[in-house]
């Protein structure tokens, strides 16, 4: 028996943007207010699995073709990448440094390179969570 | 360089995510392996030369001042156990190649080695005790992937125990981390250190140093907290057992070092008297298993247990000579059960089992094998110009020091209840009536044969070469003897 989940499908094309959204006003808000790389990595990774209940895993596949074992990696080399430019810099590992910007639309905005670090830990998460979901996915046949 | 202490750590580390980005890459994983197992080796000989010319090398993560940052700290015993740890992967990465498989190798098996050296290495060079807890977990992670890679039954029955044994322990280490913190308000381990001699080393925190024994014994199964760990070793293939076997239950000897030298040393008759019976327990435990089994597995496996009681033995005596003495018994004790368990490896690949009363005669065809067997299992027992000897020499001495008389008599009947242990595989599967054995070629069984022949070697050299180590080997117990030297580094460095 085929389902009609028509409903479901139209609603979750809208949610899932309201949900990348967030996701990414989290992952900016995270240094100054509640939030940071690892809520938003997960709120990510909650719009796909979104996406992978709705519709089937051949579709989102198509949709997203990323490895996500890749995008976990090098989630991990940015991380130890900004901890390692420290170095480069002739001082402590991890060391951050943070500049004022004056961005056109935006104003007068505080630039850190905690937020690379940061954005290794959401594509870390990202990378992470959705490898586990889809292996235990697909991982019925056998 | 002031990040000098964190090469060990982030050669393997940056090495392993290069190779999670093409797993399929036959060629290419084992040469990223190689290639970044011995720049791992070439960081660690140079942060030594460094740490025995300039003393003590500090690094606090993002120019934090000391108690406040995540400090690692490299003296003489950390960069000992950091060279003789990545020293052994390297030979276990060059093993792997003829023996892993390519289907592990293809999954993962590289990196997740890689990961291993990056927590033990990580553990023993971290400076504050809740990233050791972070480095502990990096460490597990790693080696529950290659205790349960393959997806053999036996290693899914043995890592679920393997596994949910560490769970447990990891939890009791927050739980020992809170109180510790509830109790002296910091993290750091010098800061700690300093405190707990300030306020004297009330009752709590003997009773938090006992916590602490549990926890860290649980990972390197001392007396009744060794269980776990003859079965779940039993799991996994040769080279990740020898990886295992080699600094797996070493990362907790150090943990154990570290705390009872470091931190607890307001009541050295309490605690460092239980360390002491459970570390003769141990080694009674092990002598025990080493002789009942007939798996040659099995009985280097036991042999790792013997040789934890005789590595904390030394931490128990608490003097110059006991602690000079487990220096040298524990780089000695890495070396060559990497060595023993490459050779175990070479043996049954030959005859393909592991039970020894199926096996004979090995002798005839493979004498290079059985001479480099022989060295090894008189070398473990401590013969003379071999490396067991000096270690286990210093630590009956310090036994003796510390009018330990019994147990440092004990320490000794021990050494030939092991050299008797290792000598049956010898004579077993070495000498006797010849068996038919399965037909195996010719260039994997050399090349399996020079990595390990060079391990034994390296071992003959430490031994000979004792002389050589000495400065390298009393500044480190130098640092054990007196925790202020270390509480100095660290804090008179910023």
């Amino acid at each position: 028996m085929r389902i009609n989940d028509v409903i479901l499908r139209t609603v979750v094309r809208f949610v899932v943007f309201i949900i990348l959204t967030l996701a990414i006003y989290l992952f900016f808000a995270g240094h100054y207010s509640p939030g940071g790389g690892f809520i938003g990595g997960l709120v990510i990774a909650s719009a796909f699995v979104l996406l992978y209940v709705t519709f089937d895993i051949e579709k989102v596949k198509k949709g997203i073709p990323v490895d996500f074992k890749k995008v976990a990696a090098l989630g991990v080399f940015l991380a130890v990448g900004t901890g390692f430019g420290s170095v480069l810099f002739g001082v402590d590992f991890l060391t951050q440094a943070a500049k004022k910007f004056h961005i056109p639309l935006l104003g007068e905005k505080e630039l850190g390179t905690v937020m690379l670090f940061e954005l290794g830990v959401a594509l870390t998460v990202v990378g992470v969570v959705m490898t586990i979901i889809v292996s235990i996915a697909e991982g019925d046949g056998d | 360089m002031m990040n000098s202490p964190l090469m060990p750590i982030i050669i393997p580390f940056a090495f392993a995510i290069l190779l999670m980005f093409a797993p399929k890459q036959l060629r290419f994983q084992r040469a990223g392996a190689l290639v970044g197992a011995i720049l791992t080796v070439a960081a660690s000989i140079w942060l030594l030369q460094k740490v025995h010319i300039d003393g003590i090398q500090v690094v606090t993560f993002g120019s934090w001042p000391v108690p406040y940052g995540i400090t690692m700290v490299s003296d003489m015993v950390s960069i000992l156990f950091v060279l003789t740890s990545s020293i052994i992967t390297l030979f276990t990465i060059w093993y792997s190649f003829r023996t892993i498989g390519i289907a592990r190798e293809q999954f993962f098996y590289y990196p997740g080695v890689l990961l291993m050296l990056v927590g033990v290495n990580g553990a023993f060079t971290t400076g504050d005790i809740f990233n050791l807890f972070v480095f502990f977990e990096v460490l597990l992670m790693a080696s529950y992937l290659l205790s349960v890679l393959g997806g053999e039954k036996i290693q899914f029955r043995e890592s679920i125990k393997y596994i949910l044994v560490n769970v447990v322990s990891s939890a009791l280490f927050v739980i020992t981390v809170a109180m510790l913190y509830s109790v002296v308000g910091t993290l750091n381990m010098a800061d700690i250190a300093q405190k707990v001699s300030d306020v004297n080393q009330p009752g709590i925190l003997t009773a938090i140093a006992i916590l602490f024994l549990v926890v860290f014994g649980l990972k390197a199964a001392i007396f009744p907290l060794f269980f776990w760990l003859p079965s779940s070793y039993s799991g996994p293939p040769i080279p990740v057992l020898a990886l295992f076997g080699a600094l797996l239950t070493k990362v907790g000897v150090y943990a154990i070092t570290r705390t009872f030298t470091l931190f607890f040393t307001g009541d050295i008759a309490f605690t460092h008297t239980v360390l002491l019976y459970l570390s003769v327990a141990t080694i009674v435990a092990g002598c025990i298993g080493a002789l009942a089994v007939w798996d040659v597995k099995k009985i280097i496996i036991y042999n790792i247990i013997i040789a934890v009681g005789v590595i904390l033995y030394g931490v128990a005596t608490y003097n110059d000579t006991g602690l000079l003495g487990s220096m040298f018994y524990v780089v000695h004790d890495m070396l060559i059960k990497a060595a023993l368990f490459f050779l175990v490896g070479i043996i049954v690949y030959i005859t393909g089992q592991t039970n020894l009363k199926k096996m004979g005669g090995l002798m005839k065809r493979y004498p290079s094998l059985g001479w480099l067997y022989l060295i090894a299992a008189f070398s473990l027992a401590g013969i003379p110009p071999l490396s067991g000897f000096i270690g286990k020499m210093l630590l009956v001495k310090g036994g003796f020091e510390a009018e330990q008389f019994a147990s440092g008599i004990w320490i000794l009947l021990s050494s030939l209840i092991v050299l008797l242990s290792v000598i049956r595989i010898f004579v077993y599967a070495f000498w006797g009536k010849e068996q038919q054995l399965p037909p195996v070629k010719k260039t994997v069984y050399w090349q399996i044969w020079i990595p390990t022949a060079i391990l034994v070697l390296l071992t003959v050299a430490y031994g000979v070469g004792a002389d050589a180590l000495m400065p390298y080997m009393t500044q480190a117990a130098e640092v054990l003897a007196n925790p202020q030297l270390y509480i100095d580094a660290v804090k008179g460095g910023k």
